[in-house]
């Protein structure tokens, strides 16, 4: 088999960014991640080709955000990005399916959730039902790619992991567990090119309806004690939390505490079989 | 002559007195020791404060006027009460039912099920007139809760009317294609008027967010709080977490929506039926793009200490470092350490645990010579169980424990390294 063939086309999507102090515009994380993944298989698997997308409004500060990632290319053939321009509150999911489905992209990778607007994580979901693509997510790793199946490595809580075969193309959603992304030159990110395209524009209505506010502080729920009597819930209220009901074991021998140990710990199924 | 009434002034006197010596003992022979309370001349109810009340540990007389006398015991049998007092409640005929996908990790219902639960309540108990039921779909494998309770029990307390259980070899592991198409198929035959998951990154996330597009729906994602509004078209409002958790979006509540933990209280006053369910036609078998090869074994060492599930925790007590590392590695757990160590340059700083390190939030925390200062037990405050190896019996990190050892670490560490091994061992044989 030739090499070229070995490669796989890839498309990042990305998105404008907000940083959480500042509110600035900046490179989304996890979208810099998933960036970071395509670079990563594109030096394993030489041939590969990796397009960026994105769809939005083109302003001075979101183009300085997005040749954030074009710096991140430095040096390996990664030279553009394709805009679909469209208005401020445009909807972004058919303007992005319908130019999917014309460049056929073998795998097409996202961040989780977008850092600005609703920042619902259902743009992935979305492309994947209009396309027909499965999709993947909390995507870690990717371990191998051959004959058009992917095997991959899907992140779950506790640092955990589990393999994954997918059929191609698909979509993958990456979020904090995928690796972090390499630094953005700026020299390269400068020299860049934009190749920005009119889309026709669908506005997002009831997007526009919602009232927005800068979030405010969830209330801490507090311990409620369902008492009728008084006594009880000033108790409550005032008792020191004391654990006192733990189990000690005083002037065992070593065999009789470490079974103890271990009878615990196989009770919560934490040691490897 | 002995009919006629006779006064003894002096014990009258002493009845008034409550500071003579033979004033209990006068008052019990007149039998008004135990009366409390009496309808006074004037019609008045009077209240006599020394014939009440109990001594108390120190030696001191005190009054409970709450009505629940006797220190302790009143604790214990007032919890009594209060789990005995949940009404029952069965709803035949619902109006419309509120479909709920618990995430059950680990075969239980979280704490993030409860609260979904009670959001789910919330909005099928709006209507005294017209109450509807919550229906929860589960998949696989469940455990009871609490030492053997009873399953039904346990999703009955929870607040679950209709318990629609789908166990089928095709929902293990991750399979959202042959979940999405069993959730198809219970929205085709029961049409819930709400579907709710949890926002959860172990299966409702997921599973949510293809729910709604396969209904069609723009779902409510983060949603922490809903509230009734007559203007909106679901009869309700709610508040959703958005961009990167700096926006508050309040919209309408559309037919499925995402929670947050802690949307709503969970159900602790009332025990439903929890009825099983059933569906009428088979779910449809789904071609599945997506195969699922297992769980890998992943470097106990290489896991983040903030989300390691299991930790083992040398502190200054550890002599023996070089068999704290092997013990670590036989039982598979992940490195942590006290400042005491940290600072003497036994471990990494960044395997310090504790307020001025990492907050950990392990399922078992195995403490080897700790005493366990406050800043350390704060680090550890999110940890289910904690395992107290220490020479010291005082010490704050045993009071902690719900398991404490007394004796020398390294002795102990190494029993049980050569208990797992010889138990490895055995199986390969058997093998």
């Amino acid at each position: 088999m030739q090499p070229e063939h070995q490669g796989v086309a890839v498309t990042v999507l990305v998105s404008v960014g907000r940083h959480p102090l500042t509110g600035r515009a900046r490179r989304a994380d996890q979208d810099a991640r998933g960036l970071e993944l395509a670079l990563g298989l594109e030096e394993r698997l030489p041939g590969s080709r990796i397009n960026l997308l994105h769809a939005g409004p083109r302003s001075e500060e979101s183009e300085s955000a997005l040749r954030g990632y074009l710096g991140m290319g430095a040096g390996t053939g990664l030279e553009h990005l394709t805009l679909l321009e469209q208005p401020e509150g445009a909807d972004a999911i058919p303007a992005l399916a319908e130019h999917l489905a014309s460049a056929t992209p073998q795998l097409v990778i996202t961040g989780a959730r977008a850092e600005r607007g609703e920042g619902s994580g259902l743009l992935p979901y979305a492309l994947a039902e209009h396309l027909g693509w499965p999709l993947v997510n909390g995507l870690a790793a990717v371990e191998k790619v051959e004959h058009g199946v992917a095997t991959l490595l899907q992140a779950l809580p506790r640092g955990q992991r589990r393999r994954l075969q997918v059929r191609l193309p698909a979509i993958v959603s990456v979020d904090g567990a995928a690796p972090a992304p390499r630094q953005s030159a700026f020299g390269p990110a400068r020299r860049a090119q934009l190749e920005a395209t009119q889309v026709a524009a669908e506005m997002d209505h009831p997007f526009g309806e919602w009232q927005m506010v800068p979030a405010r502080k969830r209330p801490k729920r507090l311990k409620i004690i369902k008492s009728a009597s008084a006594r009880d819930r000033f108790k409550a209220a005032a008792a020191k939390a004391e654990g006192g009901s733990g189990q000690v074991l005083e002037g065992v021998s070593s065999e009789q505490g470490a079974d103890a140990i271990l009878k615990l710990l196989r009770e919560e199924g934490v040691l490897p079989r | 002559m002995t009919k006629m009434l006779r006064r003894d002034p002096r014990r009258e006197w002493i009845a008034r007195n409550r500071l003579h010596p033979e004033h209990a003992s006068v008052l019990r022979e007149q039998g008004e020791g135990a009366v409390s309370e009496w309808l006074g001349p004037s019609g008045v109810i009077r209240k006599n404060p020394r014939a009440i009340g109990f001594i108390g540990p120190s030696g001191i007389k005190r009054i409970d006027r709450s009505g629940a006398q006797q220190g302790g015991q009143a604790t214990g049998s007032s919890h009594q009460a209060a789990q005995d007092s949940r009404r029952t409640v069965t709803i035949e005929a619902p109006a419309f039912l509120v479909a709920v996908v618990p995430e059950l990790a680990g075969g239980r219902l979280s704490g993030h099920d409860k609260d979904l639960l009670g959001l789910a309540r919330r909005l099928a108990d709006a209507d005294p007139e017209r109450p509807g039921a919550v229906l929860a779909v589960i998949f696989g494998q469940q455990k009871g809760e609490g030492g053997g309770e009873l399953k039904e029990q346990a999703f009955g307390e929870a607040g679950i009317d209709r318990l629609l259980h789908l166990e089928d070899d095709a929902y293990v592991g991750f399979a959202p294609e042959a979940r999405l198409a069993a959730l198809s198929t219970v929205e085709r035959e029961l049409a819930p008027r709400h579907w709710l998951l949890p926002d959860s990154p172990l299966g409702g996330a997921d599973l949510g967010r293809r729910l709604a597009l396969r209904l069609g729906e723009r779902p409510a994602t983060g949603v922490w709080q809903i509230e009734s509004d007559t203007e909106a078209l679901s009869g309700w409002r709610c508040t959703a977490r958005g961009a990167a958790e700096s926006l508050d979006i309040q919209r309408p509540l559309p037919r499925v929506a995402l929670a947050l933990a802690e949307c709503a209280e969970p159900v602790d006053e009332t025990r439903h039926a929890a009825e099983p369910l059933h569906l009428m036609t088979a779910v449809p078998r789904a071609l599945s793009r997506i195969e699922d090869l297992g769980q890998v074994a992943v470097d106990p060492a290489g896991v983040a200490l903030a989300e390691a599930e299991f930790i083992l925790s040398g502190g200054n007590g550890v002599k023996d470092w070089d068999g704290f590392h092997h013990a670590a590695k036989v039982l598979g757990a992940t490195e942590g350490a006290s400042r005491v160590a940290v600072d003497d340059g036994y471990m990494a700083r960044d395997r310090q645990v504790g307020a001025t390190g990492t907050w950990v939030t392990a399922r078992v925390y195995l403490a080897v010579g700790i005493s366990g200062a406050i800043q350390h037990l704060q680090g550890i405050q999110s940890c289910d169980k904690v395992v107290a190896i220490n020479m010291d019996p005082g010490c704050d990190m045993i009071k902690r424990a719900d398991l404490a050892v007394i004796g020398e670490a390294a002795e102990i560490l190494a029993a049980l390294v050569a208990k797992v091994e010889q138990q490895r061992g055995g199986q390969r044989d058997a093998a």
